[in-house]
Protein backbone atom coordinates (compact mmCIF):
# COMPACT_ATOMS: atom_id res chain seq x y z
CA UNK A 1 0.00 0.00 0.00
CA UNK A 2 2.97 2.27 1.13
CA UNK A 3 4.85 1.30 -2.07
CA UNK A 4 1.98 2.35 -4.45
CA UNK A 5 1.44 5.79 -2.70
CA UNK A 6 5.43 6.43 -3.21
CA UNK A 7 4.95 5.09 -6.90
CA UNK A 8 1.90 7.86 -6.84
CA UNK A 9 3.93 10.34 -5.81
CA UNK A 10 6.82 9.94 -7.97
CA UNK A 11 4.32 9.81 -10.73
CA UNK A 12 2.47 13.09 -10.20
CA UNK A 13 6.65 14.63 -9.44
CA UNK A 14 6.88 12.68 -13.39
CA UNK A 15 4.01 14.24 -14.77
CA UNK A 16 4.73 17.81 -13.37
CA UNK A 17 8.16 17.74 -15.25
CA UNK A 18 6.83 16.75 -18.57
CA UNK A 19 4.35 19.34 -17.95
CA UNK A 20 6.51 22.13 -17.86
CA UNK A 21 8.54 20.25 -20.70
CA UNK A 22 4.85 21.14 -22.48
CA UNK A 23 4.93 24.69 -22.24
CA UNK A 24 5.38 25.37 -25.18
CA UNK A 25 2.42 23.40 -26.82
CA UNK A 26 -0.40 26.05 -27.24
CA UNK A 27 -2.00 24.55 -30.31
CA UNK A 28 -5.68 24.67 -31.54
CA UNK A 29 -8.16 22.75 -32.69
CA UNK A 30 -10.83 24.59 -34.70
CA UNK A 31 -14.50 24.00 -34.07
CA UNK A 32 -15.13 23.83 -37.81
CA UNK A 33 -13.33 22.73 -40.55
CA UNK A 34 -13.48 25.64 -43.57
CA UNK A 35 -12.36 22.81 -46.70
CA UNK A 36 -12.54 19.56 -47.54
CA UNK A 37 -9.59 17.20 -47.71
CA UNK A 38 -10.05 15.14 -51.33
CA UNK A 39 -7.60 12.39 -52.06
CA UNK A 40 -6.83 12.63 -55.44
CA UNK A 41 -3.93 10.47 -55.60
CA UNK A 42 -4.03 7.14 -53.79
CA UNK A 43 -1.73 3.74 -53.15
CA UNK A 44 1.11 5.70 -51.53
CA UNK A 45 3.71 4.49 -49.18
CA UNK A 46 5.81 7.23 -48.31
CA UNK A 47 5.47 10.05 -50.93
CA UNK A 48 8.28 11.61 -49.76
CA UNK A 49 8.63 15.17 -52.39
CA UNK A 50 6.26 16.34 -55.11
CA UNK A 51 6.49 18.96 -58.19
CA UNK A 52 4.30 20.44 -60.14
CA UNK A 53 4.89 20.85 -63.45
CA UNK A 54 4.07 23.55 -66.51
CA UNK A 55 1.36 21.19 -67.19
CA UNK A 56 -0.58 20.80 -64.03
CA UNK A 57 0.72 17.09 -63.73
CA UNK A 58 2.82 15.74 -60.81
CA UNK A 59 5.95 13.98 -59.99
CA UNK A 60 5.70 12.26 -56.79
CA UNK A 61 8.61 10.23 -55.04
CA UNK A 62 8.11 7.59 -53.17
CA UNK A 63 11.14 6.27 -50.88
CA UNK A 64 11.73 3.15 -51.87
CA UNK A 65 12.89 4.49 -55.04
CA UNK A 66 10.30 5.20 -57.52
CA UNK A 67 9.14 8.13 -59.78
CA UNK A 68 5.35 8.13 -60.29
CA UNK A 69 4.00 10.89 -62.57
CA UNK A 70 0.37 11.47 -62.20
CA UNK A 71 -1.12 12.98 -64.69
CA UNK A 72 -4.45 13.45 -65.68
CA UNK A 73 -5.52 10.93 -63.17
CA UNK A 74 -3.08 8.32 -64.39
CA UNK A 75 0.04 6.98 -62.44
CA UNK A 76 2.86 6.76 -64.42
CA UNK A 77 6.24 4.96 -63.64
CA UNK A 78 9.04 7.12 -64.29
CA UNK A 79 12.00 4.84 -65.41
CA UNK A 80 15.36 5.09 -65.51
CA UNK A 81 15.96 6.89 -61.66
CA UNK A 82 19.10 6.35 -59.94
CA UNK A 83 19.61 3.58 -57.58
CA UNK A 84 19.08 4.52 -53.83
CA UNK A 85 20.31 3.18 -50.23
CA UNK A 86 17.66 2.30 -49.15
CA UNK A 87 17.64 2.02 -45.57
CA UNK A 88 16.36 3.04 -42.33
CA UNK A 89 15.04 7.22 -43.23
CA UNK A 90 17.45 7.23 -46.61
CA UNK A 91 15.88 6.54 -49.82
CA UNK A 92 14.52 8.72 -52.40
CA UNK A 93 14.02 11.90 -51.10
CA UNK A 94 12.94 15.03 -52.42
CA UNK A 95 12.24 16.35 -55.89
CA UNK A 96 12.34 20.13 -57.42
CA UNK A 97 11.73 21.97 -60.44
CA UNK A 98 14.77 24.80 -61.89
CA UNK A 99 13.22 28.00 -61.58
CA UNK A 100 13.82 28.11 -65.56
CA UNK A 101 12.28 24.61 -66.40
CA UNK A 102 10.50 25.87 -69.14
CA UNK A 103 13.61 26.64 -70.86
CA UNK A 104 16.11 24.19 -69.88
CA UNK A 105 14.24 21.26 -68.20
CA UNK A 106 16.29 20.38 -64.91
CA UNK A 107 14.74 18.20 -62.01
CA UNK A 108 16.88 17.87 -59.06
CA UNK A 109 16.57 15.30 -56.67
CA UNK A 110 17.74 14.36 -53.38
CA UNK A 111 18.53 10.55 -52.39
CA UNK A 112 20.72 8.49 -49.80
CA UNK A 113 23.33 6.79 -52.23
CA UNK A 114 26.07 4.07 -51.68
CA UNK A 115 28.36 5.91 -54.05
CA UNK A 116 31.95 6.00 -52.69
CA UNK A 117 34.02 2.88 -51.64
CA UNK A 118 33.09 2.47 -48.23
CA UNK A 119 30.06 0.56 -46.64
CA UNK A 120 26.69 2.38 -46.31
CA UNK A 121 25.24 5.63 -47.84
CA UNK A 122 24.93 9.17 -47.70
CA UNK A 123 22.89 11.72 -49.14
CA UNK A 124 23.33 12.55 -53.30
CA UNK A 125 21.79 15.54 -55.00
CA UNK A 126 21.62 15.16 -58.62
CA UNK A 127 19.71 16.84 -61.53
CA UNK A 128 18.16 15.22 -65.08
CA UNK A 129 15.36 15.82 -67.62
CA UNK A 130 12.75 13.88 -67.79
CA UNK A 131 12.44 12.43 -71.47
CA UNK A 132 9.07 10.70 -72.23
CA UNK A 133 8.75 8.22 -69.29
CA UNK A 134 12.26 8.23 -68.62
CA UNK A 135 14.93 10.14 -66.98
CA UNK A 136 17.92 10.94 -69.35
CA UNK A 137 21.42 12.98 -69.13
CA UNK A 138 21.27 12.57 -65.15
CA UNK A 139 24.34 14.67 -63.26
CA UNK A 140 25.54 13.79 -59.36
CA UNK A 141 25.85 17.61 -58.15
CA UNK A 142 27.14 16.40 -54.37
CA UNK A 143 27.85 13.14 -52.61
CA UNK A 144 28.08 13.65 -48.78
CA UNK A 145 30.81 11.64 -47.03
CA UNK A 146 31.61 9.24 -45.18
CA UNK A 147 29.09 6.80 -46.15
CA UNK A 148 27.86 5.16 -42.74
CA UNK A 149 25.16 1.99 -42.64
CA UNK A 150 23.51 4.39 -39.91
CA UNK A 151 19.71 4.42 -40.94
CA UNK A 152 18.72 8.17 -39.80
CA UNK A 153 18.82 11.88 -40.43
CA UNK A 154 19.79 12.23 -44.28
CA UNK A 155 17.71 15.86 -44.54
CA UNK A 156 17.26 16.18 -47.89
CA UNK A 157 14.93 18.85 -48.62
CA UNK A 158 15.67 21.00 -51.98
CA UNK A 159 14.63 24.80 -52.54
CA UNK A 160 15.74 27.36 -55.12
CA UNK A 161 16.52 31.10 -53.81
CA UNK A 162 15.28 34.10 -55.88
CA UNK A 163 18.79 34.00 -56.79
CA UNK A 164 18.97 30.73 -58.20
CA UNK A 165 21.36 29.22 -55.89
CA UNK A 166 20.16 25.89 -54.84
CA UNK A 167 19.70 24.84 -51.41
CA UNK A 168 20.15 21.51 -49.65
CA UNK A 169 19.93 19.84 -46.43
CA UNK A 170 22.04 17.02 -44.55
CA UNK A 171 20.78 15.93 -41.32
CA UNK A 172 23.66 15.02 -38.88
CA UNK A 173 23.62 10.69 -40.06
CA UNK A 174 23.10 9.63 -36.24
CA UNK A 175 26.45 10.86 -35.41
CA UNK A 176 25.63 14.42 -33.58
CA UNK A 177 29.20 14.99 -31.39
CA UNK A 178 30.94 14.41 -34.86
CA UNK A 179 29.55 16.17 -37.65
CA UNK A 180 27.13 19.07 -37.12
CA UNK A 181 29.61 21.38 -35.46
CA UNK A 182 32.83 20.49 -37.94
CA UNK A 183 32.80 22.19 -41.03
CA UNK A 184 34.73 19.99 -42.30
CA UNK A 185 32.87 17.46 -42.35
CA UNK A 186 29.38 16.96 -44.15
CA UNK A 187 25.75 15.94 -41.99
CA UNK A 188 24.39 18.49 -39.62
CA UNK A 189 24.09 21.02 -42.33
CA UNK A 190 22.18 23.78 -44.93
CA UNK A 191 24.27 23.85 -48.39
CA UNK A 192 23.96 26.11 -51.00
CA UNK A 193 25.48 25.76 -54.34
CA UNK A 194 24.78 26.68 -58.40
CA UNK A 195 22.53 25.14 -60.57
CA UNK A 196 25.07 22.89 -61.94
CA UNK A 197 26.86 21.72 -58.85
CA UNK A 198 28.95 24.49 -58.62
CA UNK A 199 30.32 26.23 -55.06
CA UNK A 200 29.33 29.99 -55.25
CA UNK A 201 32.54 31.80 -54.97
CA UNK A 202 30.66 33.74 -51.83
CA UNK A 203 29.85 30.90 -49.62
CA UNK A 204 30.65 31.47 -45.92
CA UNK A 205 33.67 28.77 -45.86
CA UNK A 206 35.47 29.26 -49.21
CA UNK A 207 38.62 30.15 -47.32
CA UNK A 208 38.79 27.95 -44.61
CA UNK A 209 40.97 25.34 -44.89
CA UNK A 210 39.80 22.19 -45.43
CA UNK A 211 36.05 23.03 -45.07
CA UNK A 212 33.29 21.77 -47.69
CA UNK A 213 32.78 24.64 -49.28
CA UNK A 214 29.30 23.75 -49.92
CA UNK A 215 28.44 24.39 -46.92
CA UNK A 216 26.44 27.24 -46.01
CA UNK A 217 25.06 26.67 -42.42
CA UNK A 218 26.14 23.87 -39.50
CA UNK A 219 25.05 23.08 -36.36
CA UNK A 220 21.75 21.03 -37.71
CA UNK A 221 19.93 18.36 -36.69
CA UNK A 222 17.90 16.64 -39.82
CA UNK A 223 15.82 19.28 -41.74
CA UNK A 224 12.75 17.58 -43.68
CA UNK A 225 11.62 21.43 -44.28
CA UNK A 226 12.65 23.94 -46.29
CA UNK A 227 10.67 27.16 -48.18
CA UNK A 228 11.76 30.38 -49.54
CA UNK A 229 9.51 32.44 -47.42
CA UNK A 230 7.57 34.25 -50.90
CA UNK A 231 7.47 37.90 -48.83
CA UNK A 232 11.15 38.38 -48.05
CA UNK A 233 12.94 35.63 -50.13
CA UNK A 234 14.75 34.18 -47.29
CA UNK A 235 15.36 30.53 -46.69
CA UNK A 236 13.45 28.78 -43.62
CA UNK A 237 14.27 25.30 -42.49
CA UNK A 238 12.42 22.77 -39.94
CA UNK A 239 14.73 20.63 -38.22
CA UNK A 240 13.47 17.34 -36.13
CA UNK A 241 14.61 17.67 -32.56
CA UNK A 242 15.49 14.32 -30.23
CA UNK A 243 13.08 14.43 -27.99
CA UNK A 244 11.41 18.10 -28.06
CA UNK A 245 13.31 20.95 -29.15
CA UNK A 246 12.01 20.47 -32.90
CA UNK A 247 12.35 23.86 -34.39
CA UNK A 248 11.57 26.59 -37.11
CA UNK A 249 14.83 28.47 -38.32
CA UNK A 250 15.97 31.06 -40.79
CA UNK A 251 18.52 30.23 -42.87
CA UNK A 252 21.35 32.77 -42.38
CA UNK A 253 25.00 32.47 -44.38
CA UNK A 254 27.59 31.13 -41.94
CA UNK A 255 25.42 30.93 -38.92
CA UNK A 256 25.43 27.96 -36.58
CA UNK A 257 22.46 26.31 -35.03
CA UNK A 258 23.75 24.87 -32.26
CA UNK A 259 23.11 20.82 -32.43
CA UNK A 260 23.97 19.57 -30.03
CA UNK A 261 25.81 22.07 -27.82
CA UNK A 262 22.87 23.87 -27.55
CA UNK A 263 19.01 22.30 -27.56
CA UNK A 264 15.07 22.20 -26.24
CA UNK A 265 15.31 18.55 -26.34
CA UNK A 266 16.33 15.63 -24.08
CA UNK A 267 17.83 12.46 -25.13
CA UNK A 268 15.02 9.69 -26.19
CA UNK A 269 16.31 8.03 -23.29
CA UNK A 270 14.82 10.90 -21.08
CA UNK A 271 18.61 11.68 -19.93
CA UNK A 272 19.82 15.47 -20.27
CA UNK A 273 21.51 16.47 -23.25
CA UNK A 274 22.88 19.85 -22.28
CA UNK A 275 21.43 22.44 -19.91
CA UNK A 276 22.44 24.92 -22.48
CA UNK A 277 19.52 26.44 -24.57
CA UNK A 278 21.16 29.10 -25.88
CA UNK A 279 24.64 30.52 -26.08
CA UNK A 280 26.82 33.44 -27.91
CA UNK A 281 27.25 32.83 -31.57
CA UNK A 282 25.04 30.58 -31.40
CA UNK A 283 21.36 30.93 -33.27
CA UNK A 284 17.78 30.88 -31.76
CA UNK A 285 15.11 29.08 -33.67
CA UNK A 286 12.44 31.56 -34.12
CA UNK A 287 9.95 28.86 -32.80
CA UNK A 288 10.34 25.29 -30.44
CA UNK A 289 8.29 22.33 -30.34
CA UNK A 290 7.99 20.35 -27.11
CA UNK A 291 7.33 18.00 -27.53
CA UNK A 292 8.39 16.96 -30.94
CA UNK A 293 5.59 17.18 -33.98
CA UNK A 294 8.43 15.30 -36.01
CA UNK A 295 8.05 18.44 -38.78
CA UNK A 296 8.48 17.60 -42.35
CA UNK A 297 7.47 19.52 -45.59
CA UNK A 298 6.74 23.31 -45.45
CA UNK A 299 5.19 25.59 -47.05
CA UNK A 300 4.05 29.31 -47.00
CA UNK A 301 0.30 30.31 -47.80
CA UNK A 302 0.01 33.05 -50.83
CA UNK A 303 -2.86 31.78 -52.80
CA UNK A 304 -6.61 33.74 -52.88
CA UNK A 305 -8.24 30.31 -52.37
CA UNK A 306 -7.56 30.53 -48.90
CA UNK A 307 -7.88 34.16 -47.39
CA UNK A 308 -7.75 33.39 -43.74
CA UNK A 309 -4.64 31.94 -44.22
CA UNK A 310 -2.69 34.31 -46.42
CA UNK A 311 1.02 34.40 -44.93
CA UNK A 312 0.47 31.30 -42.57
CA UNK A 313 3.24 28.53 -42.74
CA UNK A 314 1.44 24.81 -43.18
CA UNK A 315 3.94 22.04 -41.59
CA UNK A 316 3.64 18.33 -41.79
CA UNK A 317 4.15 16.75 -38.37
CA UNK A 318 4.40 12.74 -38.86
CA UNK A 319 4.48 11.51 -35.22
CA UNK A 320 0.85 13.64 -34.13
CA UNK A 321 -0.64 12.96 -38.07
CA UNK A 322 -1.88 16.55 -38.89
CA UNK A 323 -0.94 19.40 -40.44
CA UNK A 324 -0.17 22.66 -38.34
CA UNK A 325 -0.81 25.85 -39.57
CA UNK A 326 1.27 28.83 -37.67
CA UNK A 327 0.45 32.62 -37.95
CA UNK A 328 3.10 35.06 -37.97
CA UNK A 329 4.17 38.40 -37.64
CA UNK A 330 7.07 38.60 -39.44
CA UNK A 331 9.55 35.88 -37.65
CA UNK A 332 7.14 35.16 -34.60
CA UNK A 333 4.52 32.70 -34.54
CA UNK A 334 1.73 34.09 -32.90
CA UNK A 335 -1.20 31.35 -33.50
CA UNK A 336 -1.03 27.62 -33.94
CA UNK A 337 -3.71 25.24 -34.79
CA UNK A 338 -4.30 21.12 -35.98
CA UNK A 339 -5.93 20.75 -39.69
CA UNK A 340 -6.80 17.11 -41.11
CA UNK A 341 -6.38 15.55 -37.57
CA UNK A 342 -5.57 12.27 -37.55
CA UNK A 343 -5.38 11.69 -41.25
CA UNK A 344 -1.79 10.03 -40.72
CA UNK A 345 1.70 10.44 -41.03
CA UNK A 346 2.04 14.40 -42.89
CA UNK A 347 5.18 13.88 -45.19
CA UNK A 348 5.00 16.95 -47.10
CA UNK A 349 2.92 20.02 -48.07
CA UNK A 350 3.30 22.06 -51.45
CA UNK A 351 0.78 25.13 -52.94
CA UNK A 352 0.12 24.22 -56.06
CA UNK A 353 0.39 26.84 -59.27
CA UNK A 354 -3.25 26.27 -59.22
CA UNK A 355 -3.30 28.07 -56.04
CA UNK A 356 -4.56 24.71 -54.30
CA UNK A 357 -2.61 22.88 -51.25
CA UNK A 358 -1.71 19.35 -51.45
CA UNK A 359 -0.89 17.41 -48.47
CA UNK A 360 1.21 14.06 -48.70
CA UNK A 361 0.17 11.53 -46.28
CA UNK A 362 1.98 8.32 -45.64
CA UNK A 363 0.02 4.91 -46.22
CA UNK A 364 -2.46 7.17 -48.52
CA UNK A 365 -1.11 9.61 -50.78
CA UNK A 366 -1.69 13.08 -51.90
CA UNK A 367 -4.70 15.12 -50.36
CA UNK A 368 -5.92 18.35 -52.24
CA UNK A 369 -7.23 20.96 -49.57
CA UNK A 370 -10.68 22.35 -51.47
CA UNK A 371 -12.00 25.44 -49.38
CA UNK A 372 -15.94 25.20 -48.67
CA UNK A 373 -18.46 26.85 -50.93
CA UNK B 1 48.70 -37.74 1.07
CA UNK B 2 47.75 -40.18 -1.81
CA UNK B 3 44.45 -39.34 -0.71
CA UNK B 4 44.83 -35.67 -1.60
CA UNK B 5 45.88 -36.39 -4.77
CA UNK B 6 42.91 -38.58 -5.27
CA UNK B 7 41.00 -35.76 -4.24
CA UNK B 8 42.77 -33.33 -6.24
CA UNK B 9 41.96 -35.76 -9.44
CA UNK B 10 38.62 -36.09 -8.40
CA UNK B 11 38.11 -32.74 -8.41
CA UNK B 12 40.00 -32.43 -11.67
CA UNK B 13 37.53 -34.66 -13.20
CA UNK B 14 34.52 -32.93 -11.73
CA UNK B 15 35.87 -29.54 -13.44
CA UNK B 16 36.54 -31.33 -16.54
CA UNK B 17 32.69 -32.86 -16.82
CA UNK B 18 31.23 -29.47 -15.29
CA UNK B 19 33.04 -27.59 -18.15
CA UNK B 20 32.30 -30.08 -20.78
CA UNK B 21 28.59 -29.92 -19.80
CA UNK B 22 28.12 -26.32 -19.86
CA UNK B 23 30.26 -24.80 -23.01
CA UNK B 24 27.68 -25.54 -25.42
CA UNK B 25 25.25 -24.05 -23.66
CA UNK B 26 27.55 -20.69 -22.79
CA UNK B 27 28.36 -20.84 -25.94
CA UNK B 28 24.50 -20.31 -27.01
CA UNK B 29 24.28 -17.97 -24.30
CA UNK B 30 27.48 -15.56 -25.32
CA UNK B 31 25.88 -15.79 -29.07
CA UNK B 32 22.35 -14.79 -27.57
CA UNK B 33 24.05 -11.80 -25.63
CA UNK B 34 26.05 -10.92 -28.83
CA UNK B 35 23.15 -10.44 -30.65
CA UNK B 36 21.16 -8.93 -28.13
CA UNK B 37 24.27 -6.70 -27.64
CA UNK B 38 24.34 -5.61 -31.73
CA UNK B 39 20.62 -5.05 -31.60
CA UNK B 40 20.54 -2.84 -29.34
CA UNK B 41 22.87 -0.54 -31.35
CA UNK B 42 20.56 -1.22 -34.30
CA UNK B 43 17.55 -0.46 -31.84
CA UNK B 44 18.88 2.78 -31.43
CA UNK B 45 19.51 3.81 -35.24
CA UNK B 46 16.11 2.24 -36.65
CA UNK B 47 13.57 1.96 -34.13
CA UNK B 48 13.70 4.31 -31.48
CA UNK B 49 12.79 7.72 -32.72
CA UNK B 50 8.98 6.23 -33.51
CA UNK B 51 8.95 2.94 -30.91
CA UNK B 52 10.86 5.13 -28.08
CA UNK B 53 13.63 4.13 -25.86
CA UNK B 54 11.02 2.21 -23.78
CA UNK B 55 9.74 0.65 -25.98
CA UNK B 56 6.32 1.90 -25.43
CA UNK B 57 5.86 3.79 -28.50
CA UNK B 58 3.01 6.49 -29.04
CA UNK B 59 -0.40 5.14 -28.04
CA UNK B 60 -2.65 5.01 -31.93
CA UNK B 61 0.38 6.21 -33.51
CA UNK B 62 3.37 3.73 -32.93
CA UNK B 63 2.46 0.38 -31.57
CA UNK B 64 4.17 -0.38 -28.53
CA UNK B 65 6.88 -3.24 -28.23
CA UNK B 66 7.07 -3.80 -24.85
CA UNK B 67 4.74 -6.74 -23.21
CA UNK B 68 2.86 -6.19 -27.17
CA UNK B 69 0.74 -9.32 -26.97
CA UNK B 70 1.56 -8.98 -31.50
CA UNK B 71 4.79 -8.90 -30.92
CA UNK B 72 4.96 -12.19 -28.16
CA UNK B 73 2.30 -13.76 -30.06
CA UNK B 74 2.76 -13.36 -33.31
CA UNK B 75 6.41 -14.26 -33.65
CA UNK B 76 6.42 -14.73 -37.37
CA UNK B 77 4.32 -11.96 -38.15
CA UNK B 78 6.27 -9.44 -35.95
CA UNK B 79 9.68 -10.60 -38.36
CA UNK B 80 7.84 -10.13 -41.39
CA UNK B 81 6.88 -6.93 -40.54
CA UNK B 82 10.67 -5.56 -39.74
CA UNK B 83 11.79 -7.31 -43.11
CA UNK B 84 8.96 -6.00 -45.50
CA UNK B 85 7.18 -3.18 -43.63
CA UNK B 86 4.17 -3.43 -42.21
CA UNK B 87 1.10 -1.65 -43.71
CA UNK B 88 -2.60 -1.07 -42.43
CA UNK B 89 -4.74 -1.79 -39.32
CA UNK B 90 -3.17 -3.74 -36.70
CA UNK B 91 -4.20 -4.60 -33.02
CA UNK B 92 -1.49 -4.76 -30.38
CA UNK B 93 -2.56 -4.61 -26.34
CA UNK B 94 -6.39 -3.50 -27.58
CA UNK B 95 -5.44 -0.35 -29.43
CA UNK B 96 -6.04 0.00 -33.26
CA UNK B 97 -2.63 1.05 -35.16
CA UNK B 98 -3.40 2.03 -38.79
CA UNK B 99 -0.16 3.40 -40.23
CA UNK B 100 2.70 2.44 -42.62
CA UNK B 101 6.47 1.34 -41.23
CA UNK B 102 8.34 0.89 -44.66
CA UNK B 103 10.78 -1.35 -45.02
CA UNK B 104 13.81 -1.04 -43.09
CA UNK B 105 16.30 -2.39 -45.44
CA UNK B 106 18.17 -4.37 -42.84
CA UNK B 107 20.24 -7.63 -43.26
CA UNK B 108 18.43 -11.01 -42.07
CA UNK B 109 21.33 -10.93 -39.38
CA UNK B 110 20.51 -7.63 -38.77
CA UNK B 111 16.81 -8.40 -37.99
CA UNK B 112 17.54 -11.63 -35.92
CA UNK B 113 19.93 -9.07 -33.97
CA UNK B 114 17.15 -6.30 -33.60
CA UNK B 115 14.28 -9.12 -32.55
CA UNK B 116 16.60 -10.43 -30.28
CA UNK B 117 16.86 -7.19 -28.57
CA UNK B 118 13.38 -6.31 -28.45
CA UNK B 119 12.27 -10.14 -27.09
CA UNK B 120 14.62 -9.30 -24.44
CA UNK B 121 13.58 -6.01 -23.28
CA UNK B 122 11.24 -4.07 -21.16
CA UNK B 123 9.92 -7.47 -19.41
CA UNK B 124 9.62 -9.17 -22.46
CA UNK B 125 11.31 -12.66 -22.17
CA UNK B 126 10.26 -16.05 -23.30
CA UNK B 127 11.35 -16.29 -26.87
CA UNK B 128 14.06 -18.10 -27.79
CA UNK B 129 17.06 -17.00 -29.91
CA UNK B 130 15.78 -15.77 -33.20
CA UNK B 131 18.72 -16.56 -36.16
CA UNK B 132 19.01 -15.44 -39.93
CA UNK B 133 18.07 -19.02 -40.65
CA UNK B 134 14.71 -18.17 -39.34
CA UNK B 135 14.58 -14.26 -41.02
CA UNK B 136 15.76 -15.80 -44.45
CA UNK B 137 12.59 -18.13 -44.52
CA UNK B 138 10.21 -15.76 -43.87
CA UNK B 139 8.68 -14.35 -47.35
CA UNK B 140 6.44 -11.64 -47.60
CA UNK B 141 2.71 -11.89 -46.67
Amino acid sequence: MQKSILASCFFVVLTVISCAQKSDNGITTPQETTFSAELIVDGMQIPWGMVFLPDGSMLITEKSGEIVHFKEGEKIQISNVPAVYNRGQGGLLDIELHPDFQENGWIYLSYSSEEGDDKGGNTAIARARLSGNSLTDLQVLYKATPNTTRGQHFGSRLEFDDSGYLYFTIGERGDRDVNPQDITRDGGKVYRINDDGSIPQDNPFVNENNAKSAIYTYGNRNPQGMVKNPETGDIWIHEHGPRGGDEINIVKKGANYGWPVITYGINYSGTPITDQTEMEGMEQPIHYWVPSIAPSGMTFVTSPLYPDWNGDLLVGSLSFQYLERLKLEGEKVTYREKLMENIGRVRNVRQGPDGYIYVAVEGKGIYKLVPNG
Amino acid sequence: MADAEMGMKAYTILIFIILAGVSPLSGQEDAMSDSIERGASLYQDFCMECHRADGKGEEAVYPPLAMSDYLLGNRSGSIRGVKYGQRGPMTVNGVIYDNTMAPLGLTDEEIADVMNYIYNSWGNSGQERVTPEEVAAIGPR
